[in-house]
């Protein structure tokens, strides 16, 4: 019934883009990162210790404000026993050598940089430490076990020697890697578990940091797209030598995704794109609106889904219950809207490419490179900026293709450019979802049955379609439901014995991709608030109906333990206001938060006062980040519970830019706390797990103080008002 | 040809007079601290001083910033009281939006030394972090005033 949209895997079809490059080939810096390299200590892509006492990190994943490099930094020097003073971190190339483990690829997602790399980096710094000290020992003819590293220095008391890794690297260099270096204790660390200051935030302070949109290329030119205002609108009508005759134009030509522009400035380019005076066909679904996509998203709720999982009879659980609770939630488009829009710089030269990108995802950026440039991937060579921003966004590489289409074409490296209404308008945005549960509970208000209907866009269609199996696209339920023997647990973690789930791929051509925590987020708004509802129907206090069903559960048991008691749950409030608690685990991390509200019942605005979060991320490397982690995601998260929805019309996208698509802002935030629990458990990530519990603990928080449950986000003071005068 | 003044240098540019000034000071001068963020001036990711005042750069056509005093992150000096703030307050994350907030602290601070909380919330109301730097954006405001009451 519905066509699909302009699909950026049609661009792979693209052909006839075979014109004469002619650049005068000139070189860039890159670093290899395969090589072993003469004249320094390097066992390992990740780290290299020269002469001069210098030690070079070179990192895999990317910088987008998480704190990576410092974090993996600290790993490799606390091991390593390297002097932080003496350690300089640079942004490695694309390179198989850089795959996380937890990933099977360079890409930096699914908060598992450190969760991926915390293990083989202690091993890597270990062995370097282990060689470095074996140096020494040879060089002073010494027992090992005489010499201990310090610091950055190789010790032996005895004889009061010292020598700098410096001047062991070369010695260093010439030994075998031992297999199975002893790993320090926690006790022994230096950095591990110490609050670092953020290597990359001097130059983040005095603006030299560069970005994807700062990269200067010499003769570059700049990109722009005119594109189609509405899904699947093909061009009808376009005045290309009105644009050609844009003073500072040097290109105009159509492709897939849209007209490109390339001139000798932005300001031209620009100019170019609007003498175009482009013309577009309704395109696929003209009818579409919010309304529109709501209401189908309800329809197809009713259809048959596909299995995504059964254990026990959930149907037979819910006939024999004592108490039955139904409830559909639904939660809308939110755009990922990093502050720097979407850019890339390409050059494509006969027999290579170079590409400057802030991206999440060098490899399958090299891959695709390789492809639309037509030159081998070893002859592409990925760049990556800072990101200004990531959220998932910057792991699909539709900018990317652009950028190497519109140099092939133009002959000249190009910068593509997009501006803040097509980085709203053409997102992948987070997959709304309609969900709907039924919950029994028996005679003590136990849960004895769950049964679950999902409906969303599939997010795996774009990424790799082989992870739809049986139409059931896991990742899209991430949070109810994590692929088998996961050990990130995006699941449900309450006792439940008789589980139902069941999927439905949305029709719409709406493009959806991981926005920060994935699906985590959206689907633990719908968890957490019918676990609040199936509580009340219960009878009982939502932190207590909680723990009931993590009896054997510790570690979400003992965030909510921890929450509650530093929130002072229980305590009384006044009138106005409410508590509501949620917990979620995700990326092997479990994160349990309070919210406390104040609800305007004449106008239905709410204000969000305190949130308090406990976090078990298992090891903790650097606390100051975690705690800076959890404070942007519960932000990020009520931004979308509080404001956040993508407006469509006319089968296309009506949300236009900040104006309209309105972010958070300062007054708007509450107090937060966040409070990290020791913990030995195997180690989770942290980018993304504080996103998913704000939402419900708001809206259970909203409940709470109101007695009026909100099934939809964002709680809009029209959707809370409206909400209370129903109650 | 535009001249301009920005960071205590004259500059000459080619460029026609409806240009923003954002894209000038990026493209042209190279100064790229400064952000491109909404084109709209809804985020103050393009913030510089003109004059002193914090003005929103990618909203003002180059023309009309013309024998002004202009002043970008790269202007300020290292050792200002907010750059010093925003690195003993760990303010950054992406960093990507700070350049332009550090700008908007600047002068609301070296205007007023003496903010009211509400003062603060107006002023940075007009700004927008992705990353959800507020707690800490408040935090060095704090430091950056302490340090300037301290030294005067």
């Amino acid at each position: 019934m519905i066509n699909k949209p302009i699909s950026r895997r049609s661009f792979l079809k693209i052909t006839g883009l075979t014109i004469a490059v002619s650049a005068t080939p000139f070189g860039y810096s890159v670093i290899n990162a395969s090589a072993q390299k003469e004249g320094s200590f390097n066992p390992n892509v990740w780290f290299e210790i020269t002469p001069n006492n210098k030690i070079t990190m070179t990192m895999g994943p990317s910088e987008m404000g998480q704190g990576t490099h410092t974090a993996l930094g600290m790993v490799i020097a606390d091991e390593l026993e390297a002097d932080w003073k003496q350690v300089r971190i640079v942004q490695g190339p694309a390179s198989e050598a850089f795959k996380n483990p937890a990933m099977g690829d360079q890409i930096t997602v699914a908060s598992a940089s450190v969760r991926g790399f915390y293990e083989p980096l202690r091993k890597a710094g270990a062995a370097g430490k282990t060689m470095l000290v074996k140096a020494a020992a040879q060089t002073w003819k010494v027992p090992e076990e005489e010499c201990i590293a310090l610091n950055g220095t190789v010790k032996h008391k005895k004889s009061n020697r010292s020598l700098t890794y410096g001047q062991l690297c070369l010695t260093a260099a010439k030994l075998d890697l031992p297999k199975d270096p002893p790993l320090k204790k926690e006790a022994e660390f230096r950095y591990i578990g110490k609050s670092m200051a953020r290597v990359d935030i001097p130059d983040k302070v005095s603006g030299k940091a560069i970005y994807g949109l700062d990269v200067k290329v010499p003769e570059m030119l700049y990109g722009v797209i005119a594109r189609p205002p509405a899904y699947g609108a093909k061009p009808v009508s376009f005045d290309q030598k009105a644009a050609e005759g844009v003073k500072g134009v040097r290109n105009v030509f159509p492709t897939p995704m849209g007209i490109i522009v390339c001139a000798q400035s932005l300001d031209a380019a620009w100019k170019g794109r609007n003498a175009l005076k482009a013309q577009w066909d309704k395109g696929a679904l003209p009818q579409m609106d919010n309304n529109f996509i709501e209401k189908t998203f309800m329809d197809e709720l009713e259809k048959a889904g596909a299995e995504a999982i059964k254990v026990g009879d959930a149907k037979k659980a819910l006939g024999e219950a004592a108490k039955k609770v139904e409830a559909t939630y639904f939660v809308p488009f939110v755009a990922h809207a990093t502050m720097e829009p979407m850019n890339c710089t390409a050059h494509v030269q006969k027999d290579r490419c170079d590409v400057w990108a802030p991206t999440q995802a060098q490899l399958v950026f090299r891959m695709l490179a390789s492809q639309f440039a037509e030159v081998p991937p070893e002859k592409v060579q990925i760049h990556t900026t800072l990101l200004g921003c990531g959220l998932g966004r910057r792991a699909a590489p539709d900018f990317m293709i652009e950028a190497v289409v519109a140099s092939k074409v133009s002959g000249k490296p190009v910068k593509l450019v997009w501006t803040r209404e097509e980085d709203i308008k053409y997102d992948f945005f987070r997959a709304a979802t309609c969900q709907k549960i039924q919950a029994g509970l028996d005679g003590q208000g136990r849960l004895i049955g769950w049964s679950h209907k999902a409906i969303a866009g599939s997010i795996m269609k774009d990424i790799d379609p082989k992870g739809i199996i049986n139409g059931v696209d896991i990742m899209s339920l991430w949070g109810i439901l994590d692929f088998p023997g996961a050990p990130t647990n995006n699941k449900i973690m309450y006792e439940i014995p008789n589980f139902y789930v069941e999927f439905l791929i949305s029709s719409l051509p709406i493009p959806v991709a991981p926005w920060r925590s994935v699906q985590n987020g959206p689907n633990a708004f719908v968890i957490e608030c019918f676990t609040d509802e199936v509580a009340n129907a219960a009878g009982k206090d939502p932190l207590e109906f909680r723990l009931q069903h993590l009896k054997n559960n510790m570690r979400p048991r003992r965030v909510l333990e921890t929450v509650a008691e530093k929130a002072g749950w229980g305590k009384p409030l006044p009138k106005g206001k409410g508590r509501g608690i949620a917990q979620h685990c995700c990326f092997g991390s479990y994160v349990a938060q309070v919210a406390e509200v104040s609800v305007n019942q004449g106008n239905g605005a709410v204000k969000v006062d305190r949130i308090v979060a406990a976090v078990d991320c298992g090891p903790v490397v650097n606390p100051d980040t975690i705690k800076a982690q959890i404070e942007g995601a519960v932000i990020e998260a009520l931004s979308t519970t509080l404001k956040e929805e993508i407006m469509f019309s006319n089968g296309g996208v009506k949300s236009n830019n900040l104006d309209d698509y309105k972010i958070i802002r300062m007054s708007e935030i509450p107090e937060i706390e966040v409070h990290i629990i020791k913990s030995n458990e195997p180690i989770g990530g942290i980018g993304e797990p504080g996103v998913p519990p704000t939402a419900p603990a708001v809206a259970n928080a909203v409940f709470n103080a109101t007695g009026a449950r909100i099934r939809r986000i964002p709680l809009t003071p029209q959707t809370v008002l409206a909400a209370i005068q129903k109650k | 040809m535009i001249s301009l003044n920005v960071n205590g240098k004259t500059y000459k540019v080619d460029v026609s007079e409806d240009v923003p000034l954002l894209w000038v000071i990026r493209d042209h001068l190279k100064l790229t601290g400064t952000k491109f963020g909404c084109g709209i001036g809804e985020c103050g990711s393009c913030t510089v001083h003109i004059d002193g005042k914090a003005e929103r750069s990618c909203a003002i056509p180059v023309g009309k910033a013309q024998g002004k005093r202009i002043t970008t992150i790269e202007g300020l000096p290292e050792n200002h009281p907010v750059k010093r703030a925003w690195i003993k307050e760990q303010v950054v994350q992406c960093g990507y939006c700070q350049p332009g907030i550090m700008m908007q602290v600047a002068a609301l601070i070296s205007s007023k030394p003496k903010p009211s909380a509400d003062q603060v919330i107006h002023a940075m109301d007009d700004v927008i972090c992705r990353c959800g730097t507020y707690p800490r954006i408040k935090r060095g405001i704090k430091a950056a005033l302490e340090t300037m009451k301290k030294e005067g």
